[in-house]
């Protein structure tokens, strides 16, 4: 589902901005047309067909090129893009899209409720290679009535539904025959493709760049930017040396750079600095199914003796916020009166002690019938991080008498022998989510086999209520009541220790106008973002 | 010299057949798979269609199977699709990265000999003098040092700070609206500093080996007639000298053929050239099968023929071996 990679990325909250843009006098008032904007990515798009694509190159271009039903506008609510409206009916299972009229593709073909079935058909269409299927198997029926109506039906009510369909809606025309024979691979499309957006692609130089050109037909007008290129810079040192250079418009930072390295006037100068909260958290997992993590108490007592604060100042440069849950603090589904652990080495003590674990023979590490208490953190390599944080965990469960060992894995390796065989003790990852507060995936006992994703084991009856009411639920306050008793538990339980919610660091170029931040992050007006005649960097 | 040659030709066969086998197993040993890469992690994909997408690439079957069928394929230079997600032919994502990359290579090896060559002579025919120890030092620094940082610093100071060459990359934005003149002065620009850097890196073997050769053949006993002869010492080093302490060179630029299409990843991530170290690198990560066996078959082959290629040369080259 592409809202969750570009959740990743864009759509980010809580916006503070560093510095006000100062629009030049008289050019203030009117937008106009032109100049290119440049941004990086550190791998090349993998494919351009977002049914076939999961990377995040990828969908940065795709969110250009191809338009979903509806969308989170700048205050993370649903609107509609495609579609111009929706019905839920009575009994929560049928949802009614009303479509846009006078839409069309960027080869001048009509966009109509066709294209919407065939979408979803493609989806779950069993030859189709898409890790996207999992919300359109949901559906009981899928209908399009009219040629500007579409109608879907659950087998039971579906609350993250409505945010699936935001996922892009493929053109019929240009795909049905490859679906047909089963060569959805090697359509052209994946190279060039074809969508209803406000982009058009222009042309894909391998391993080098891609270049969208403003599409003048685009349903809400034509995008004040003229050209948008994405350039393949796989090294992040070099990325900001093309952003200090002037070859690059935009990148986000790392804390590192945005602290240090960007307080230069030079930079101050050229490019406008923001950050806010990303929808992603980091976090402390516990194997529940070892006797060791089995005991509550153990888990609490790790969670008192870890300084939230301390690893966001230490690994974040204070760019981020302690989490308690796994949502982010200012989402409306957060729940900001969970038990929280203020760091207290000797309350960890004292529950470990209670627990059975004190310092018998005196050297320091604490220990139960001849046992020391003692586990191993592991985590995946090219995270620095996520290894920054374990090595801090690591000193401080030290002082209250638990030996920690840190191991870095590359990642396949991480995965296949370590987190979905469960063999490991405690492991340190991170999570990226969205507004949608669905978390079934994660917590629900039905997911705990190997390869699913609730690989440390959480099983409680009331949290697989809970979720299973939760995306049964379309009411948002109703919502509100269940994600809060959701995240009281987990608070109290401690399966994880939430550790930080990071911050998304943007710098784009002084010269682009009209960047409005807002709880979405900045980009979600891009087509909307212009510059000045006289600052125009690109004449063509 | 032919049934030598035809000797040679069919002792390949074996040999390439025993490299792709090794090659596969000891890939296939690493954990992880293509499929885990797209569907690990993903909370919104299951554990179904994990199992659709293994079918799919064949993943499901026995080693020895997926070793046949691949081999098979390669019978009739079919090198398959890659698993990535864009599933284009291995071939075309190698033709296209290929030409660079032997563009690259061959510039920096024209560089190393242009500078190496000279400094083995003169460090050979002044040994031991300011001379041969400044280079010596001067080579070896390149040699010890990390290419990705010379590489940061040299994009830091002319790139960022004096503005001079682009930091990355290999045209500009707007190549596309330069006359030829423009275009090919804009490759240039794009293209020093990453010459520079991998040119620097191999100064040090390059030169040494000539420098020990010629040593070696400065000793000789012809050159002790040459200059009994009376003939200048320039006639003797650059004429007899020279010409005998070359020979060796045909060697390593046989051993270099494969090298010409290697690629560096550190060096090609960090000026963003797509180039096939990175493919490489990329494909192994992703456990991209296809592609790594593409790339490996065509290195083994090059390698092979590299080899085959420097024995023929030198026996050309020297009629000592060609009798001998």
């Amino acid at each position: 589902m592409r809202f969750v990679l570009i959740a990743l990325l864009f759509l980010l909250s809580a916006c503070e901005q560093q510095q006000a843009v100062v629009p030049a006098e008289g050019e203030a008032a009117k937008p106009v047309h032109g100049d290119t904007f440049i941004e990086a990515s550190i791998g090349e798009p993998n494919n351009l067909l977002p049914v076939l694509s999961s990377d995040s190159a990828s969908s940065d271009i795709n969110r250009l090129v191809y338009n979903g039903l509806i969308r989170y506008d700048k205050n993370l609510q649903l609107e509609g893009e495609l579609a111009e409206s929706w019905e839920i009916s009575e009994d929560q299972l049928t949802i009614t899209f009303h479509l846009r009229k006078n839409v069309t593709w960027h080869d001048g073909a009509p966009f109509t409720s066709a294209d919407v079935l065939f979408t979803y058909q493609m989806y779950i269409n069993p030859d189709v290679p898409t890790s996207y299927a999992e919300d359109f198997l949901q559906v009981a029926r899928a209908e399009a009535p009219d040629p500007y109506t579409f109608r879907v039906t659950y087998k039971k009510p579906y609350a993250p539904a409505l945010e699936s369909w935001g996922t892009a809606i493929h053109p019929k025309h240009l795909l049905e025959n490859e679906v047909n024979s089963k060569t959805i691979t090697k359509s052209p499309l994946a190279r060039s493709p074809i969508g209803t957006g406000p982009y058009t692609f222009f042309k894909w130089d391998a391993g080098e760049k891609v270049e969208l050109l403003a599409n003048p037909d685009y349903f809400e007008g034509q995008p004040y930017i003229h050209r948008v290129v994405y350039r393949v810079i796989p090294d992040t040192s070099t990325q900001f040396l093309e952003l200090q250079s002037g070859g690059l418009d935009f990148m986000g930072l790392t804390p590192i750079q945005f602290k240090t390295q960007t307080d230069t006037p030079a930079f101050a100068g050229n490019f406008s600095k923001y950050r806010y909260l990303s929808f992603s958290y980091t976090y402390l997992g516990y194997n529940l199914t070892k006797p060791l993590f089995q005991d509550q108490r153990v888990r609490q007592a790790i969670t008192y003796a870890i300084n939230k604060q301390e690893l966001i100042d230490g690994v974040l440069l204070g760019l981020g916020q302690a989490a308690t849950g796994p949502y982010k603090p200012d989402t409306w589904v957060y729940n900001g009166k969970v038990k929280r652990y203020a760091f207290d080495p000797g309350k960890s003590r004292a529950l470990l002690a209670e627990a059975g674990w004190t310092d018998s023979d005196g050297d320091g590490i604490l220990d139960r019938g001849g046992d020391k208490l003692a586990f191993t953190i592991v985590t995946n390599q090219g995270n620095d991080l996520r290894s920054k944080t374990a090595e801090i965990i690591q000193r401080r469960l030290k002082e209250v008498g638990i030996v920690v060992e840190i191991r870095v894995v590359e990642w396949a390796t991480f995965l296949k022998e370590f987190i979905f065989t469960g063999n490991f003790d405690a492991t340190i990852l991170g999570w990226s989510g969205g507004p949608e507060p669905d978390q079934y995936n994660i917590w629900h006992s039905s997911k705990t086999a190997p390869r699913e994703l609730n690989f440390v084991k959480f099983k409680n009856q009331e949290v697989d209520d809970l979720l299973e009411k939760g995306r049964r639920t379309f009411d948002r306050a109703e919502r509100k009541q269940i994600y809060d008793r959701f995240q009281e538990i987990l608070a109290e339980e401690q399966p994880y220790t939430f550790l930080y919610v990071g911050e998304a660091l943007p710098a784009v170029a002084k010269r682009f106008r009209g960047i409005e931040p807002s709880p979405a992050g900045i980009t979600y007006n891009f087509i909307k973002w212009w510059v000045p005649k006289s600052e125009q960097k690109y004449a063509r | 010299m032919l049934v030598y040659l035809a000797k040679r030709l069919i002792m390949m066969i074996p040999l390439l057949i025993g490299i792709t086998l090794i090659s596969f197993v000891v890939i296939h040993l690493a954990p992880g798979e293509p499929t885990d890469m797209q569907t690990d992690l993903n909370p919104k994909s299951s554990v179904e269609m994990r199992d659709r997408l293994r079918q799919q690439y064949n993943l499901d079957k026995p080693l020895h199977v997926q070793y046949g069928l691949w081999l098979k394929q390669i019978a009739t230079l079919d090198f398959g699709e890659s698993f990535a997600q864009d599933h284009r032919p291995v071939l075309d994502k190698i033709s296209e990265r290929m030409p660079i990359t032997i563009f690259i290579n061959v510039l920096s090896i024209v560089v190393i000999l242009a500078v190496a060559v000279p400094i083995g002579i003169l460090s050979a025919v002044r040994r031991n003098s300011m001379f041969d120890r400044g280079t010596t030092i001067f080579v070896f620094l390149g040699f010890a040092m990390p290419s990705f940082w010379l590489a940061l610093l040299l994009m830091d100071y002319f790139g960022v700070r004096l503005g001079l060459f682009p930091v990355a990359g290999l045209k500009s934005i707007g190549y596309d609206y330069m006359s030829p003149a423009q275009q090919l002065w804009d490759m240039a620009r794009h293209l020093i500093m990453p010459v520079f850097v991998s040119a620097f890196g191999g100064l040090a073997g390059f030169s040494r080996y000539m420098r020990s050769n010629m040593l070696e053949v400065i000793r000789q006993d012809y050159i002790l007639t040459a200059r009994a002869k009376g003939l200048s010492e320039r006639v003797v080093i650059y004429k007899h000298a020279l010409r005998n302490a070359l020979l060796p060179v045909i060697t390593i630029l046989g051993l270099s053929v494969p090298g010409l299409i290697g690629g560096s990843v550190i060096f090609e991530t960090i000026f963003a050239i797509p180039g096939m170290g990175k493919l490489f690198y990329d494909g192994v990560m992703m456990r991209d099968y296809p592609l790594i066996m593409g790339i490996l078959v065509i290195g083994a082959v090059l390698t092979l023929v590299g080899n085959l290629l420097a024995d023929i040369s030198y026996a050309m080259a020297d009629p000592r071996i060609r009798k001998g």
